[in-house]
């Protein structure tokens, strides 16, 4: 189940990544089209972060290539913003909440230029988008986890860019943030915006997306989420691991009485 | 006047090697100021050994172009090998050291050159040291010179570049994501501390060059939690030692080095005592939860 889409935003032709000589990604191919909220859906070591690190260009890459807006990702760079996972940065560096939000601008501003009055108005309304207007002489350091992911999701969308990355944004979240957040995406995707989401819980995740790419090393499936999260799928992508078969039995379950966002 | 210019040395030695420090610590690559002092060892005998003299600029280009490759040896090590980077410093900087050793050892029959006279500069000695041009003017110490020219290199280098050293520093797989190439930032830093360790270990030693890197950056940190605020406040603290140092080396009758790399250890002790957001002795900062609207 692996759907190509018309005029795409994200092209993936046979991209093949390794470590160490250890293939994490092997003949991904896949499509994805414009204004969706897409979920990137699998096992541990799946290779879900490193799918949207090598679209990115963040990694080497053994074989392919991708396209973005049907153009290298080098001419685009300033259209893509990644939201990183939160534990990948030191939180005791000293930077206030306004100060990390700011350097969304970075890309912008080029060589030797200092952020102006319209970058420091651009990141103030990226913070007050994601309620942490109060926070921003805060000292990174003292915010809880949700609170940090914010700050990391107001640094992005502070970009202003038109398709964004973000790694495993809802992990260890309070369920406040992570509603917020799923909103602030929604209203992104509504606006025309693509949002590509790493996401580990297959319980949110119908409601969530609606658009899936199930990977396990190889790709899967990828395509809108009713057609994409059917037990076989989930089967194929989780193999027979016990714990994950009780989390697809709960899917299961929840499909036969969807809830209120579904 | 000595007193004043071993001071103002000290003072130029301290701000360029506090505000690079200022970065090396935060991207936990503090001892990289070690390593590079250590491993421009062979760097300086070849260059002895090429140009025949013990003239300095051949010295520092020799020990320069030693201390980048280092940085590049230990990156090199790290990313190709998978080791740790502390281990990669170690064992890059002990085995350039080592062949600088046996460099020396091998010629040392022939040339006028060990391991001190190159390594241990003497603090003391920088105003005796003097530069005199070919008229007869005398321009003041070498070292003030050198070093002088060094400090203002790097300033210019942060002022121009902070927000791209600051972003690298701080999230290296973001700042690529928008197109700023960590390596080539990694690398301009890198060159700036081999420039900087390089000019100055020649003038005040290696230990003082090391304690400069490493004691007031990381005093800075404990006093502030803004990055601006520890840059100035690192170099405005290596300043203080070097000032406090000479007296208490003047007043000890001891080594100007050693005093001045002792009081940047007391400053960091009372910062690690007395800060105001880190201290043990005073109450950690109360988190005060913020209005929310």
């Amino acid at each position: 189940m692996i759907l190509q889409v018309e005029n795409p935003v994200v092209e993936v032709h046979d991209l093949t990544v390794s470590y160490d000589r250890k293939p994490v990604l092997w003949g991904v191919d896949l499509t994805l089209p414009a204004g969706a909220l897409v979920g990137v859906i699998g096992p541990n070591g799946a290779g879900k972060s490193t799918l949207i690190k090598a679209i990115m260009d963040l990694l080497p890459v053994s074989s392919g290539y991708i396209r973005i807006f049907d153009q290298p990702i080098k001419e685009v760079r300033k259209r893509i913003s990644y939201v990183p996972q939160r534990e990948s940065v030191d939180w005791d560096f000293p930077a206030s909440v306004f100060d990390v939000v700011l350097m969304g601008r970075y890309g912008k501003l080029g060589f030797f230029n200092r952020p102006r009055r319209a970058d420091k108005d651009a990141a103030m309304e990226a913070l007050q988008k994601v309620g942490m207007q109060a926070y921003a002489e805060r000292q990174i350091s003292q915010l809880s986890g949700g609170q940090q992911q914010r700050v990391f999701l107001a640094r992005a969308l502070a970009q202003n860019a038109d398709i964004y990355f973000m790694d495993e944004p809802f992990a260890g979240v309070d369920i406040a943030t992570e509603t917020a957040i799923i909103e602030l995406l929604r209203t992104m995707r509504d606006e025309g915006k693509t949002v590509v989401v790493v996401h580990h819980d297959l319980q949110s995740a119908a409601a969530y997306f609606n658009w899936v790419i199930l990977l396990n090393m190889r790709l899967v499936a990828s395509g809108p989420t009713d057609q994409v999260l059917t037990q076989e799928l989930l089967e194929k992508t989780y193999g027979g691991k016990l714990t994950v078969l009780s989390k697809v039995g709960d899917l299961l379950r929840k499909q036969e009485f969807p809830s209120r966002e579904a | 006047m000595n007193a004043f210019w071993i001071i103002l040395t000290g003072s130029l030695v301290a701000t360029c090697c506090s505000l690079l420090g200022c970065y090396l610590i935060l991207r936990r690559m503090a001892m990289v100021g070690d390593a590079i002092s250590h491993a421009v060892l062979p760097g300086i005998v070849i260059a002895f050994l090429v140009t025949g003299s013990r003239d300095s600029v051949p010295m520092l280009i020799g020990a320069g172009l030693l201390g980048v490759l280092t940085t590049f040896l230990i990156e090199f090590f790290h990313r190709v090998a998978r080791v740790q980077s502390d281990a990669a410093i170690g064992v890059t900087f002990t085995w350039l050291f080592a062949i600088g050793i046996i460099l020396i050892s091998v010629f040392a029959g022939q040339i006028d050159l060990d391991q001190d006279c190159v390594l241990y500069g003497e603090i003391a000695y920088t105003p005796i040291d003097l530069w005199i041009s070919e008229d007869g003017w005398i321009l003041g110490p070498r070292a003030v010179w050198t070093v002088g020219t060094v400090t203002v290199l790097v300033i210019l280098f942060i002022c121009l570049s902070y927000k791209e050293l600051y972003l690298t520093a701080f999230d290296a797989a973001y700042a690529a994501s928008i197109g700023i190439s960590t390596s080539l930032w990694y690398y301009l830093l890198m060159s700036a501390v081999s420039l900087t360790t390089v000019a100055s270990f020649e003038s005040v030693g290696a230990i003082l060059v090391v304690a400069f890197l490493v004691a007031p950056p990381a005093t800075a940190y404990l006093l502030t939690d803004n990055f601006k605020t520890m840059l100035v406040l690192s170099a405005l603290l290596g300043i203080l030692a070097s000032a406090a140092g000479y007296y208490l080396a003047v007043w000890l009758d001891g080594s100007i080095a050693g005093a001045i790399a002792t009081v940047t250890g007391i400053e960091f002790v009372l910062a690690f005592l007395f800060s105001p957001s880190r201290g043990i002795w005073m109450n950690r900062r109360k988190i005060v939860p913020a209005p929310i609207n």
